[in-house]
């Protein structure tokens, strides 16, 4: 299985999710350059995070018009599978790929800690490793992670459980007091509806080993794994 | 817009910084009046900034050679100590003082945005990125201006750029207040045979510029940074540089791309002085020289000078010297990156720096009368003891025995040198690159090094009150503390940086500050053997009450040979046992204690001894590397109280107490609050006590056990009992109340 990693000249967490993919899973993985249309034939696209273009517009509102995220429209429009981590899910939303837009984090500054996400939805190529409402810890580190969907989005959302993620306590406690960014509903993470596009704030590609305070970024990925073994088998 | 070419005489030359004697050799080495082009040169290369014309004789009497060195202090545009496995370490700290005092975002932004570029231009890859801040008092609505301006700068830059900033050190006291200190620490690794020169050799070769168009910004920046600030400071705006992390993330990757594929002789970043400094310097070091010229830099507006696009200070620039043949495969390099690249000029074999535009001449100097180490003024200044000195270390003042010790505690815990600085890394990407073992809140930054078994660990260290008491002895506590700090990690210290803040040269008691500090260094560096691979000297942090305390920051870097051996500063388990190693101390000299609790500021210092200090890290060093101990903590601001309390709540999520019982019949509030050196906590378990006993009768090192870990509150002996939930809220509310 062949991941690819798409590379905006301002992304800085591709190498962490190539990393995390080559040295951790032992999977074959590639970098795809931002002017490059030709996905490489890679089996899953991660678009990481980072500042694509600077970003000193808005997050992802460049990136979005960019040659290689054509390309990656179009894969996951014929059932590719994409993961879009922090900038990667302001990307999706920027192109349609997934409802809702982030804004700036409510507090007005940069955020980087550690976040715990209660697992919604189990049943996704993304989080099949986990078990239905299952605590993780993960880290964000964002200046715009503020999920923002208007009521029919959310009605939308919940009518095939594309909620995947949503930040709570140690205990899996859903509450504003623990929304690190002011998201709405205190969402973390999206899936859409066809299932094969999931985005989401936290960094999993960053707690893949307990050396670096976590692993539990390992379920994500092995989750995809599994999800093509499945492909495999049938 | 007709402008009149102003007319070059001492009147200008003054306006520019220089002194008759100074524009007198001038005329000498050109044999003719300066032009006005030739003149800015001067003026930025021979400033303090760019000459350390007031501070390179003494420097010199550092320890700068030995042990890892790989490269040595002014060699290059950072030090490099060899890791093994083919690798090196590049670090470097640098100050960014004045343009952060003046415009704190930017000026912050960009300080972050120089000492990463003087580490890429190394061909390493940035891995990490620290702050030693120093800021008036919080009361003031201008303080928390600058330290909020001064915070969101040094995140913007870093986490865009993607370097993780992993520590560092802020303290606040009221000397900073209108000249507050900034200085941006950061390391990168590289494999040592494709280290990258700031050199220009070889006649013909082709001279580009490349990353980010020349403005009119920050020009004279480094003249600015060479004197004090004044009230017209602020009309000083444009002197500050504007930073795009951006363009600089690309100029790192396509730098980098360069510096691999072997394309070329030279390069060197352009920092303070711009493509001046650049050329001038290059051409030194390759004892060569250059013809530039001008219509083909890459300019961001139209009509300027030869004097503005040789003086400006528009980030993201390098200058680099290709490889015969290989400009091209350079410009396919920096298009691919969406980057400017454009030769501008050749390296001749005549030893000179030729500046044209047109068909004109502008300059023509040698350039080794530029370069610092060639014919740049060097000057020894008078010193003075100043009589404050005197009176701080007459005798420890008097002070009243706490009537509620648990109320003391917990006021030094929330108080804003000592309170955890969550508020502020929060702010930053710690953690981008993966490879952050440790980050901010311990004793030292750890960092794994892929495709290797190490780690490196980075500490930022300097506690200018105590150089302020006793310059000679606070400056070695403070390269002992940032050894010590990077030992309790499992590092050995292996080579330092540092960054020297002081006031006025010019003012006797200022030079007398710099020379005892310069000279406690030496004597610690040469004691730890951690030679001094560089940094900077940043003079005149002044503002109109006095100068700054004298703040000779060490950036420390210590070496992990096996990452299982990194050690956390907090306890871990129920049931160890905590062992005091080092004395007892009840001087209070220089201590938080004194100035928060009694409203005082006096020394003397306590008692220091290097060779004792260096004989307790080795042995801390080795209980680690036998993994004997679980935690390791050094006991600095706050002493031994404050010391513990962190180490019980050092883990956030899973806080623990303890229970200390110790008999001393000195006074109590000082043997837990006292701030003497050479401590450090551990934590073990119940069998490796023995052993950690035998090591030390061994190490001739002096421990005791006082006490066990457990509980949910902290005890120590009767007279303190906190529940460490409420030690935690203390001690992470302090901040975040105070920036209300």
């Amino acid at each position: 299985m062949t991941f690819g990693v798409i590379v905006f000249p301002g992304s800085n967490c591709d190498y962490d999710a190539y990393r995390a993919v080559k040295d951790v899973l032992n999977q074959p993985v590639k970098f795809i350059w931002h002017k490059d249309t030709d996905l490489a034939g890679a089996d899953v696209i991660i678009i990481p995070g980072g500042f694509s273009y600077g970003d000193y517009l808005r997050g992802g509102a460049i990136a979005r018009f960019s040659p290689v995220i054509g390309s990656v429209m179009k894969f996951a429009e014929s059932g590719g599978i994409v993961l879009g981590i922090c900038n990667g899910f302001q990307i999706l939303c920027e192109s349609g790929l997934l409802p809702g837009a982030l804004v700036r984090n409510r507090n007005l500054r940069f955020i980087c800690k550690d976040v715990y996400l209660l697992t919604e939805n189990s049943d996704t190529v993304f989080t099949q490793s986990l078990s239905h409402n299952e605590v993780i810890r993960l880290p964000v580190a964002h200046n715009d992670g503020n999920y923002y969907c208007s009521e029919k989005d959310y009605e939308y959302l919940k009518s095939y459980k594309g909620i995947t993620f949503r930040y709570c306590d140690k205990k899996g406690n859903v509450d504003d007091k623990y929304n690190p960014n002011g998201s709405s509903y205190s969402i973390a993470g999206i899936i859409n509806e066809k299932g094969n596009v999931m985005a989401m704030m936290p960094h999993p590609e960053r707690y893949m080993e307990s050396i670096l305070h976590g692993d539990d970024g390992r379920k994500i990925f092995e989750s995809i794994l599994e999800s093509q073994a499945e492909k495999v088998l049938n | 817009m007709k402008r009149t070419k102003p007319v070059v005489d001492l009147a200008l030359a003054k306006e520019h910084g220089l002194n008759a004697y100074e524009y007198k050799r001038i005329l000498k080495i050109l044999g003719r009046t300066p032009t006005y082009t030739e003149l800015g040169i001067f003026s930025v290369m021979w400033s303090e900034h760019c000459s350390y014309k007031n501070s390179i004789k003494l420097l010199k009497t550092l320890p700068r050679s030995g042990g890892r060195l790989l490269v040595g202090a002014g060699e290059e545009n950072a030090g490099a100590v060899d890791i093994g496995d083919g690798l090196a370490v590049v670090f470097k700290i640098e100050s960014h003082n004045h343009p952060s005092a003046i415009e704190p975002y930017q000026g912050a932004a960009t300080g972050v945005g120089g000492i990463l570029r003087d580490i890429f231009t190394m061909g390493a890859r940035p891995i990490a990125s620290l702050n030693s801040l120093r800021f008036g008092l919080l009361s003031k609505g201008r303080t928390r201006y600058l330290l909020d301006g001064v915070v969101r700068g040094i995140g913007g830059y870093g986490n865009c750029f993607g370097v993780p900033t992993v520590g560092g050190e802020i303290y606040f006291e009221d000397s900073y207040s209108g000249n507050p200190l900034v200085n941006a620490m950061a390391a990168g690794v590289v494999k040592t045979d494709k280290m990258a020169s700031a050199t220009a050799k070889g006649d013909g070769c082709k001279v580009l510029v490349v990353g980010s168009a020349t403005g009119r910004d920050g020009i004279h920046g480094a003249t600015f940074a060479s004197e004090e600030l004044t009230e017209e400071s602020e009309s000083r705006r444009p002197a500050v540089q504007i930073g795009d992390p951006f363009t600089e993330k690309s100029l790192l990757e396509a730098t980098l791309e360069i510096i691999d594929e072997n394309l070329i002789v030279g390069i060197q970043d352009m920092g303070a002085a711009g493509i001046t400094c650049s050329s001038a310097e290059m051409s030194a070091h390759g004892n060569s020289g250059m013809e530039l010229q001008l219509d083909k830099v890459p300019v961001r507006e139209e009509g300027m000078t030869p004097y503005e696009i040789m003086l400006s200070e528009s980030q993201e620039r390098m200058l680099v010297v290709a490889k015969k043949g290989k400009v091209k495969r350079i410009q396919e390099i920096f298009r691919k990156w969406d980057l400017h690249s454009a030769v501008i000029g050749k390296v001749t074999d005549e030893k000179l720096l030729v500046v044209k535009k047109g068909r004109k001449t502008f300059a023509e100097i040698p350039p080794e009368v530029l370069a610092l180490g060639g014919g740049t003024p060097v000057y020894t200044r008078e010193k003075q003891k100043p009589n404050e000195v005197t009176e701080l270390n007459r005798s420890e003042p008097r002070v009243p025995e706490p009537d509620d010790y648990n109320q003391a505690l917990l006021t030094l815990l929330s108080s804003p040198n000592i309170c955890s600085k969550r508020w502020v890394y929060e702010q930053y990407d710690y953690q981008v690159r993966t490879n952050t073992v440790i980050g901010p809140g311990g004793d030292a930054a750890v960092l794994r090094i892929r495709k290797t078994n190490k780690a490196i660990a980075l500490s930022t260290d300097c506690n200018g009150l105590y150089c302020h008491i006793n310059p000679y002895v606070g400056a070695q506590m403070a390269v002992a503390e940032a050894a010590r700090n990077v030992v309790c990690t499992g590092a050995e210290p292996v080579a330092i940086t540092n960054c020297l803040n002081f006031g006025n040269p010019y003012d006797p008691e200022v030079y007398w500050y710099f020379s005892e500090c310069v000279k406690g260094m030496g004597k610690a560096c040469r004691a730890f053997n951690t030679p001094v691979t560089g940094g900077n000297v940043s003079f005149y942090n002044e503002s109109a009450e006095s100068a700054v305390y004298p703040t000779p920051t060490i950036g420390m870097l210590g070496l992990i040979d096996d990452v299982c051996l990194i050690t956390d500063s907090y306890f871990r388990d129920k049931g160890d046992h905590i062992f005091l190693i080092g004395e007892l101390s009840s001087q209070v000299g220089g201590s938080e204690y004194l100035k928060v609790i009694h409203n005082k500021i006096s020394g003397p210092l306590p008692n220091f001894d290097i060779k004792f200090e260096k004989r307790l890290q080795k042995f801390v060093l080795e209980a680690i590397r036998h993994s004997l101990v679980k935690s390791a903590h050094d006991i600095s601001e706050g002493g031994l109280a404050v010391a513990l309390a962190e180490c019980c709540i050092g883990r956030p999520e899973n806080p623990i107490g303890c229970d200390i019982d110790f008999i001393d019949r000195r006074r109590q509030d000082k043997l837990l609050f006292s701030e003497a050196p050479s401590r450090v906590i551990v934590s073990c378990s119940e069998e490796n006590i023995e052993e950690m006993e035998r090591l030390a009768h061994k190490s001739k090192i002096p421990l005791q056990l006082i006490g066990t870990v457990g509980g949910k509150r902290m005890q120590i002996n009767d007279r303190i009992s906190i529940p460490v939930t409420k030690l935690q809220k203390e001690y992470e509310s302090g901040l975040p109340r105070l920036m209300k």
